[in-house]
């Protein structure tokens, strides 16, 4: 359960850091919501688990938070992507791409045979 | 880097939890608001909006919960809870913290004490740069293996030697010091020029001595030591090239030694002046036969260890045997690390004290581990609602082990405190007892140990009742309102009593066994009466020192009569060679008159002696066995006698009466008759003389010693007194006329004889005090011990004795049966003790005199006290328990 806890909590890191540096500063709502529309609503979104990652981001320096007023006038809480962030997220996305290309040579049936 | 931060952060969020909460809280709440605006935007009623917006967060108490989690350090928080709340329930009852923590205190403050005094002997180094490279060198010859070095010998020594990179040499000598305020004694030492270089000392002005300024004949130099410096010359930095008077010689100081020069304990102890051996005027010197009473100190070199330097010495020594057969025939040489010289022989003691006060710590953990045993029962429905409620195990032993820890913080600074205050005590009460004495005190390794001690202490006495405790069965417990788990408790409980009487009885039985010794040795006869006398040194004018033999023979008997004739002396007497008990003995060789002289010293007899007066044998109670002691008429003129002891008569003339018989000294070569037999005297001490090689006492009237001794004499001897009256009234009369006789003359340690003894058992005695404190200690804590256990016991049997005298039990059948609950394992510790002491009082057997490790009497005897009193502490909860009143009892059901 922890190791399966482990990478849903880092993928969901780089998705909110993705998210950031596309969108700009937002808040966890909006994260969440965009989130869950790029997935196409194929991940289940718990909105609550956002919030433990975001403060790890922040904690870490990845990004970092101010109070400010969201398009429809309620306050919120805004996150933006921090420079150490940035360049977070382009060595997550790079050993992601990794992964990814490894995994799916174990997987193609042309190698199998 | 990132995680630091992270840990860095979180460690934050531990301190700033409730203004975060707040902002979370906030957070959170606009959250929602925006959710619900979208859902309400998106057509959905209102109650459905909010609902649905709660549930995609996932419930907010859940989301506060995982984000608290992330923010602090949940472990840090905790630990945090635990120890506000071990401190309220230790508020709570301050009647239990106040006990655990003093006993405990009393525990840890006696190991501080202890290690502390460990520490600064045993394991700090000594204050000399690499002082693992130190060597005290001593001549091994036939009587003795520990002997003095003659002094053509060492030079030889450090001459030939391939395996130190310096030798030096020293010999402790009396100064007087004139011309500079009233006449006054000076601790002084001869020395050889590299001394202070082989230590590595530097002086903090001016130098030390040169080689040139080693040999005899050259001009006379001297360093002095800071106190001296700041006594008579007020720290002027001017005082090099100044120059003091010391016998009447001017000689020029070249520098001064700082105070932080310690030497004591060894064979070396502080002193006041040094001056080059050359200096010594003693025709001895150069004489290869006579030690002279120095001892040689060296230094490695680098990467030499002490075997090939002995391999080495050995080879230096053989050659000497073979150049100088008369002289070093079976000389060679011994060397021990100047460590072991200075503290070898107090290590055992210190590590038996070591073992004895880690004991008493271990009673009073179990002390307190049995308290809080008790205690938890009274808690059992705590900790059975908060496992009821969903605290782990784990959760609960941590809870209780918290506690113990904070009681053993408290009992730690608290013991510091009291140690800090106890070793000051302790070294003023007995401070020749120790070598390094001066160095003891508190430093970081003291501070390190004590904070071990204390968090061992609270995991050993807290952990068995933390794991019993949270063993409860939550359900029983709560359903049988904490009575139910009487059974595991009362095991635990017995094996506590039975720890603490045998732990207690080992400790006892090592203090009773020092105590016997302690007491045979004060019964030891001495050989002579050592009450109503007192010793000192003094020294006749430096003026005399060049006049006529018969000049000094006459200031002699002039200083003799005068001190006779002053009120409250009863009897005076010379003593220039050995005394009894004190650290000055002095010997020499002969052969029996008729036969021809040995070729070499070892075909050669030894002999202590002693020169004395006439009144020296009336005034030191020894019997006279047959013939004669000294009178006045023995003199230059009349033939010369010597008085010879049991041990002399035994050894040298086992079959034939020794009276009349002659011997030939070897110094001087004088030919003496034996005249008479006297007991023989402890020169070695009341628990070694007798196993002693050197026993054999010569007696010489002091006025038929030869010219050349009698030049020398005037620097330094000894008299003897008996006395009237109190030792101190003595003292001051003494000072008093031997002041009316010179104000040149000096006199110097003066000592009664029963003092003497008295400090020859001072480590003894310190270990026995010690022991003695610890063992006392031991038995109260344990007697405390198995009181409280046998009445908490009783007291959680009050119904069930209620209904056993409803039944027809009887109040002695209830004494009984309490008393035996506590006497079995009582019992039982007390066997497990003496077997255990068995085995641990072997280490006790050096220390010992005159009583066997495994005395039968000490065992039983005091295996029997302890037996009584664990009765004696049963007994009072026994009586309680059958005063119960049945109906009382049971109504309390």
């Amino acid at each position: 359960m922890g190791e399966k806890a482990d990478v849903w909590q880092g993928t969901l890191a780089l998705m909110v850091l993705k998210t950031l540096e596309t969108m700009g500063a937002q808040h966890g709502y909006g994260i969440a919501r965009r989130i869950e529309q790029v997935s196409d609503n194929q991940l289940s979104l718990n909105y609550g688990t956002l919030y433990p990652a975001l403060l790890k981001l922040e904690q870490e320096g990845a990004i970092a938070s101010e109070w400010g007023v969201s398009e429809n006038n309620r306050k919120a809480k805004f996150y933006k992507l921090t420079r150490a962030g940035r360049k977070q997220l382009e060595r997550e996305a790079k050993g992601w791409e990794q992964t990814k290309a490894i995994v799916a040579r174990f997987l193609s049936p042309a190698e199998e045979a | 880097m990132k995680k630091l931060r992270a840990l860095w952060m979180r460690l934050g969020g531990v301190f700033s939890a409730r203004q975060e909460n707040d902002e979370f809280d906030a957070e959170i709440a606009s959250h929602l608001q925006m959710h619900i605006d979208d859902n309400l935007r998106a057509g959905m009623p209102p109650a459905l909006a909010r609902r649905d917006a709660l549930v995609k967060l996932g419930g907010v108490e859940q989301t506060r919960q995982a984000y608290r989690e992330r923010r602090g350090l949940p472990w840090l928080e905790t630990l945090g809870q635990d120890l506000r709340f071990g401190l309220r329930v230790l508020r709570k009852s301050p009647g239990f913290t106040t006990i655990a923590v003093l006993t405990l205190a009393l525990g840890i403050g006696a190991n501080t004490t202890i290690f502390s005094i460990v520490n600064a002997v045993l394991l700090n180094p000594l204050p000399f740069p690499r002082a693992e490279q130190l060597v005290v060198l001593h001549e091994r010859k036939p009587n003795f293996d520990h002997g003095s070095i003659s002094y053509p010998n060492f030079l030889d020594w450090r001459q030939d030697n391939h395996t130190f990179s310096s030798m030096a040499t020293s010999r402790g000598y009396y100064f007087s010091l004139t011309g500079a305020g009233p006449a006054e004694q000076l601790d002084g030492q001869f020395m050889t020029s590299d001394f202070f270089e082989t230590l590595q000392v530097k002086p903090m002005l001016g130098r030390t001595f040169t080689r040139a300024e080693e040999q005899p004949g050259a001009a006379p130099v001297v360093l002095i030591s800071q106190g001296l410096w700041q006594r008579k010359f007020g720290s002027s930095p001017d005082v090099l090239g100044k120059g003091i008077a010391l016998e009447g010689r001017a000689y020029t100081i070249v520098g001064v030694i700082p105070a932080s020069f310690h030497f004591s304990g060894g064979i070396l102890p502080s002193r006041d002046v040094y001056v080059p051996m050359g200096q010594w005027a003693n025709p001895s010197l150069t004489d290869r036969a006579s030690g002279m009473g120095m001892r040689g100190i060296a230094r490695l070199k680098p990467g030499v260890t002490i075997e090939q330097a002995n391999a080495d010495m050995e080879r230096v020594t053989r050659d000497l045997e073979l150049a100088y057969p008369a002289a070093d025939k079976g000389i060679g040489a011994k060397l021990v690390p100047l460590k072991e010289q200075m503290v070898g022989d107090v290590r055992p003691f210190l590590l038996v004290l070591l073992v004895a006060v880690g004991l008493v710590l271990l009673i009073a953990c179990v002390n307190v581990a049995s308290l809080m045993l008790a205690r938890s029962t009274g808690r059992m429905r705590e900790f059975a609602v908060r496992t009821a409620l969903g605290a782990s195990r784990k959760r609960v032993i941590r809870q209780l082990l918290t506690e113990s820890l904070l009681v053993a913080a408290a009992a730690g600074v608290l013991g510091l405190g009291l140690s800090v205050a106890g070793t000051h005590a302790g070294l003023k009460l007995l401070p020749e007892a120790l070598p390094r004495g001066e160095e003891i005190g508190m430093d970081l390794h003291v501070l390190l140990f004590t904070m071990t001690v204390s968090l061992l202490a609270g995991v050993v006495f807290g952990w068995m009742p933390a794991l019993k405790t949270s063993q409860a069965d939550p359900q029983s417990a709560l359903k049988e309102g904490g009575r139910g788990m009487s059974g595991i408790r009362h095991r635990a409980q017995s094996i506590f009593v039975a720890a603490e009487m045998a732990m207690a009885l080992v400790l006892l039985i090592g203090a009773g066994l020092m105590l016997r010794s302690l007491t045979r040795l004060w019964n030891v006869d001495p050989g002579f009466d050592p009450h109503q006398v007192l010793t000192f040194g003094y020294t006749l004018p430096p003026s005399l020192l060049h006049s006529s033999p018969d000049a000094i023979r006459a200031a002699y008997h002039e200083f003799e009569e005068r001190l006779t004739a002053t009120p409250g002396v009863r009897a005076v007497s010379q003593s220039w060679g050995s005394l009894p008990m004190s650290d000055e003995d002095d010997e020499d060789m002969f052969w029996m008159a008729g036969q021809p002289k040995p070729a070499d010293d070892s075909g050669m007899n030894w002999a202590l002696t002693y020169v004395v007066s006439p009144d020296y044998l009336k005034m030191m109670k020894i019997p006279l066995r047959r013939g004669r002691f000294f009178n006045t008429h023995d003199d230059m003129r009349s033939p010369m006698v010597a008085v010879i002891d049991d041990a002399f008569a035994h050894k040298f003339f086992p079959n034939e009466d020794p009276i009349g018989k002659r011997i030939v000294l070897k110094s001087g070569a004088r030919e003496v008759e034996i005249v008479g037999i006297i007991g023989h005297v402890k020169q070695w001490g009341l628990d070694t003389d007798d196993t002693y090689p050197l026993r054999a006492e010569l007696y010489s009237p002091w006025t038929q010693v030869q010219d050349s001794f009698v030049q020398r004499a005037p620097s330094g001897i000894s008299a003897v007194v008996q006395f009237n009256g109190s030792a101190a009234n003595a003292s001051a009369t003494i000072r008093r006329a031997i002041g009316q006789m010179s104000n040149e003359q000096i006199i110097y340690d003066m000592q009664t004889m029963e003092s003497l003894i008295s400090d020859s058992l001072a480590q003894q005695r310190f270990v026995m005090i010690l022991l003695g404190t610890f063992a006392a200690v031991a038995l109260l804590l344990a007697s405390v011990g198995i009181y409280g256990v046998i009445a908490y016991v009783a007291g959680q049997r009050t119904q069930e004795i209620g209904v056993r005298m409803a039944l027809g039990a009887q109040r002695t059948d209830v004494v009984r049966m309490v008393l035996l609950e506590g006497m079995r394992p009582a019992l039982f510790g007390i066997v497990v003790g003496a077997v255990a002491a068995i085995g641990l009082t072997r280490f006790l057997v050096k220390m010992l005199y005159g009583v066997s490790p495994t005395d039968p009497l000490i065992f039983s005897g005091l295996a029997l006290m302890l037996a009584l009193v664990a009765v004696a502490a049963c007994y009072l909860p026994a009586r309680r328990a059958a005063s119960v009143d049945p109906m009382q009892a049971l109504r309390a059901e």
